[in-house]
């Protein structure tokens, strides 16, 4: 896989990018899925990738951490508790307990959604949203409109894996998306 | 065996930042719901903590954390104590070749799967999940990773629930728990 960018290479990517499996025909014909399980198994590798969101995050006054169920909630809180910032949990329907607000977004066919606790965030906090990948980007769109709902600046999109060829990074509104590692798209 | 028992000075903010929902998923059940506990920094981070002071130097090579809310908890106590961190899941989530343990719920069944070869026999575990009511997924998830050789050395969750005895369920594991909760 290849990583994002040669020149500036933090000598730490080599590694979380090999430590990633791939899994052809997953979950249908002709995806090759990006499996982060692997990386979570090598200690060193899952801290660095931990380190060097942290590393870009500390020193940015963020207060909010929004992880998308359900990879984006084991990179999330390492990197919330490090820099000190609430994890909030953006969940599909029905799963959240309390009072909330929903945002849609477009499937290859058909629509899904997203759900946060209403009171999670308050206007005027900066954020951040994680994923462990960013594919067409519809997901992480609808977290930051959700965001964006209740007054909260997105300071940017954080993924472990970006699929360049399907032009997630268009999709976010503007914000900007910061990621480790690049793969192959479908 | 509770922290709360021994009163560690951390519990009372932890136990007050946990939210209680009535009536969800449906009438009669009292939802503890943990998300207002990650909103709190510092509750956040001493529940961490605590988890981290009781396993630091255990030789423990793996937390495995039961999905979702598994997630939340299991990989900050891995990353702080050297461990790897193994996501259990339910059916058709997890990409790769998987080993499946069946489970009792209220009604009906339901399922946990483990990647195969994401754990060594011989290595010892810890199982973590937010909450421990009945017992059947934490059983489930110590049957996996027994399964494959490995050895489970503790359940640990945020809170039990001990009027549904999910502590008994778990083959004579000890279970460690940070917060009680009664439905009185």
């Amino acid at each position: 896989m290849a990583s994002k960018d040669s020149k500036d290479q933090d000598p730490r990517i080599a590694k979380i990018s090999s430590a990633i499996r791939i899994i052809p025909d997953f979950p249908k014909p002709g995806i090759m899925f990006q499996d982060i399980t692997t990386l979570l198994l090598d200690t060193k590798a899952f801290k660095d990738t931990i380190d060097l969101f942290v590393e870009r995050y500390r020193d940015q006054n963020i207060s909010v951490v929004a992880g998308v169920e359900a990879r984006g909630f084991i990179f999330g809180p390492p990197i919330a508790l490090a820099i000190g910032a609430k994890f909030v949990p953006m969940r599909k329907p029905k799963k959240l307990p309390g009072e909330v607000i929903s945002e849609e977004y477009s499937l290859e066919y058909g629509t899904d959604k997203i759900e946060m606790h209403v009171g999670a965030v308050q206007p005027g906090e900066r954020a951040l949203v994680i994923d462990d990948l960013i594919a067409t980007g519809g997901t992480l769109c609808a977290a930051i409109k959700l965001l964006e709902r209740v007054g909260v600046n997105v300071v940017e999109c954080a993924c472990v894996i970006e699929l360049p060829e399907l032009k997630g990074r268009e999709k976010l509104g503007g914000k900007s998306l910061f990621i480790l590692v690049e793969g192959e798209g479908a | 065996m509770s922290a709360y028992t021994d009163q560690d000075p951390r519990l009372h903010g932890i136990k007050t930042q946990i939210r209680v929902v009535p009536n969800f998923p449906k009438s009669g059940i009292m939802f503890q719901d943990i998300t207002t506990l990650l909103l709190d920094p510092k509750a956040f981070k001493d529940t961490i903590d605590l988890f981290v002071e009781r396993y630091k130097g255990k030789n423990i090579s793996v937390v495995a954390g039961i999905e979702a809310r598994g997630f939340i908890f299991g990989p900050p106590i891995a990353l702080a104590i050297g461990a790897k961190f193994v996501p259990l899941r339910k059916p058709k989530k997890l990409p790769g070749k998987v080993i499946s343990q069946e489970y009792i719920l209220e009604y009906g069944r339901d399922c946990l799967e483990m990647h195969v070869g994401a754990v060594e026999a011989g290595e010892r575990a810890i199982v973590v999940d937010d909450l421990i009511a009945t017992g059947g997924t934490l059983g489930a998830a110590m049957d996996l990773l027994e399964r494959v050789g490995a050895e489970v050395v503790e359940c640990a969750c945020v809170i039990e629930l001990p009027e549904l005895k999910g502590r008994e369920r778990l083959n004579g594991k000890p279970l460690y728990v940070l917060v009680e909760y009664f439905d009185i």
